[in-house]
């Protein structure tokens, strides 16, 4: 749906993108926002007493009312906007936790972690000895009664993403949040793969920190989001100081911080970023994340149907309801099958997908992924069948 | 090169690569390496005595590139010591960045010849001679 607003997928040499999950096509609506921003508008935020500095305040804020929106949080002090879900996670665990937990906590991850989820809390648990403890999976997935095995009198926190960026698995969010309130344990969920899919409503699901990029949802790099409960972002402590976030300094060293949200965003933000993650917001749920959602499901279906038709391709997470298909084609490695599929244009993503200590469950250490957004179409499909079916010349073509 | 005689002798190599497989002896220095773009991952193990490269053997998950390139590396090192090993990685080396190079030296690893033009690939073509780099001071 919505193709014509892509100029990438309307040029004369056909474009496949199949890469989803590791960013997203953006649409003219928010690429047009940012350019307007450049030339028609440019200052800086909460600086100047002209219009278009006004302007520039009344767009940059006007972000967080559709945050806020999306998320149907309390609070638009809850919603700092940061380099993406990478610079959220990590202002979570050293701005936060660093100062919350002490040794011997525990915190509860899975190893199908994405590495920005992960390599934090390791650093963590070297500096002050919180323990790290990895949920088990059944059949690659989370479990709430595998969560609620876990827990001891210790467990402090549990971060988890919401969608996982290997196989697309959904956790079931809002039984663990209600976990995490019970044993008032800090819930912290990455979102990057779930909020641009789908709806997330941060009360209902009791989540107290979420972090999520605006390129993965048709914005621009750059640029993310961390939510945060008001009460837990008073007490998370600034892991960037400079202007904007300060009310007042001396040079005894006297610092006196911002409130809420400012506090959290030293130095001149990334302006453009934040206005076309607005714009983003406004084309997502213009159409709505129903409609996407469905979207995405019946692509996979058709695409399963037609790949288990394919005798040498094997399939990994066929059976979870998601837009995401993990695959290989037998005997041949997940690098090789992209540069044979890139020969047509069609891109898809092969590796590990940053999620490194996956393979000690799944048994097999790369796939190539595809993952399909709201642009995608049957017909992009038909072709990508057309040429898995021919790959027994896959080496005349990447050889 | 004829393109067909160069798939011909990459994908030889890399379906019946040379040396695959590590050994359990003693005498071996073992190397990983593995690829920025996080996916190729190889053990590679070095047998010296005095001054020349006795044997090379690899093992791990690589794509086709990576994979034909160490096992054409591990037939042109082995015997050599560590001058005439420099000599080839030297070559070699140039010859992905298109400087100039002597093509007689590098024998079957001219099938490489081309693979700048592919720059995502030109890495896994350099994969191998990394652990080469990383052990040239202890022959």
């Amino acid at each position: 749906m919505n193709r014509e607003d892509f100029e990438i997928l309307n040029q004369e040499e056909k474009l496949i993108y199949f890469d989803n999950s590791a960013t997203t096509l953006k649409p003219k609506q928010v690429v047009d926002s940012v350019v307007d921003y450049y030339t028609k508008y440019t200052a800086n935020a909460h600086r100047g007493d002209y219009d278009n500095s006004l302007k520039v305040d009344m767009e940059y804020e006007g972000v967080r009312d559709k945050v806020q929106k999306l998320l149907h949080n309390r609070s638009r002090k809850e919603i700092v906007f940061t380099s993406g879900a990478t610079a959220s996670l990590n202002m979570i665990v050293f701005g936060f936790m660093k100062y919350q937990l002490k040794e011997g906590d525990e915190v509860l991850l899975t190893k199908a972690e994405h590495a920005s989820n992960i390599l934090p809390w390791v650093t963590l648990a070297k500096e002050i000895g919180i323990i790290i403890r990895y949920i088990p999976l059944e059949n690659h997935l989370v479990t709430v009664e595998n969560v609620e095995k876990m827990i001891t009198p210790n467990t402090k926190v549990i971060s988890i993403a919401h969608v996982t960026n290997v196989l697309g698995d959904e956790r079931p969010i809002t039984e663990i949040g209600e976990l995490c309130s019970k044993n008032e344990i800090y819930f912290v969920v990455d979102g990057s793969q779930s909020v641009p899919h789908m709806t997330v409503d941060v009360e209902k699901q009791n989540i107290d920190f979420l972090a999520f990029s605006a390129h993965k949802m048709l914005g621009p790099t750059g640029v993310g989001v961390l939510y945060g409960k008001e009460e837990l972002l008073e007490r998370l402590e600034p892991t960037s100081l400079g202007g904007g976030m300060n009310a007042s300094f001396d040079s005894e060293g006297e610092i006196e911080y911002k409130a809420l949200p400012s506090r959290l965003e030293a130095g001149t933000p990334n302006i453009a970023g934040v206005i076309g993650l607005g714009s983003a917001i406004d084309y997502l749920l213009s159409i709505g994340f129903d409609r996407i959602h469905d979207h995405e499901l019946e692509l996979k279906k058709y695409a399963v149907e037609a790949l288990e038709k394919i005798p040498n391709i094997i399939l990994y997470n066929k059976e979870l309801e998601n837009g995401m298909i993990a695959f290989n084609i037998d005997g041949v490695f997940s690098q090789d099958t992209a540069v044979y599929l890139n020969h047509y244009h069609i891109c898809v993503r092969a590796g590990n997908h940053c999620a490194k200590i996956l393979k000690e469950d799944l048994q097999v250490k790369n796939t190539c992924r595809i993952s399909f957004y709201l642009y995608n179409t049957k017909e992009e499909i038909d072709e990508l069948i057309r040429v898995l079916k021919n790959s027994e010349d896959i080496f005349k073509v990447v050889l | 090169m004829d393109p067909n005689l160069r798939r011909e002798i990459l994908l030889d190599h890399y379906q019946h690569p040379v040396g695959h497989g590590l050994k359990d002896e003693k005498g071996y220095i073992k190397i990983n390496t593995n690829n920025e773009s996080c996916i190729d991952n190889l053990d590679i193990m070095y047998k010296i005595k005095d001054g020349i490269i006795e044997d090379i053997c690899f093992d791990g998950e690589a794509c086709a590139i990576s994979t034909s390139a160490t096992s054409i590396m591990i037939q042109s090192l082995i015997g050599k010591n560590k001058e005439e090993a420099k000599k080839i990685l030297d070559n070699y080396e140039a010859m992905l960045d298109e400087r100039p190079f002597d093509q007689e030296l590098l024998g079957e690893l001219n099938v490489y010849d081309e693979i700048y033009k592919q720059p995502n690939r030109k890495k896994c073509a350099l994969l191998p001679f990394e652990s080469l780099r990383k052990i040239i001071d202890q022959l």
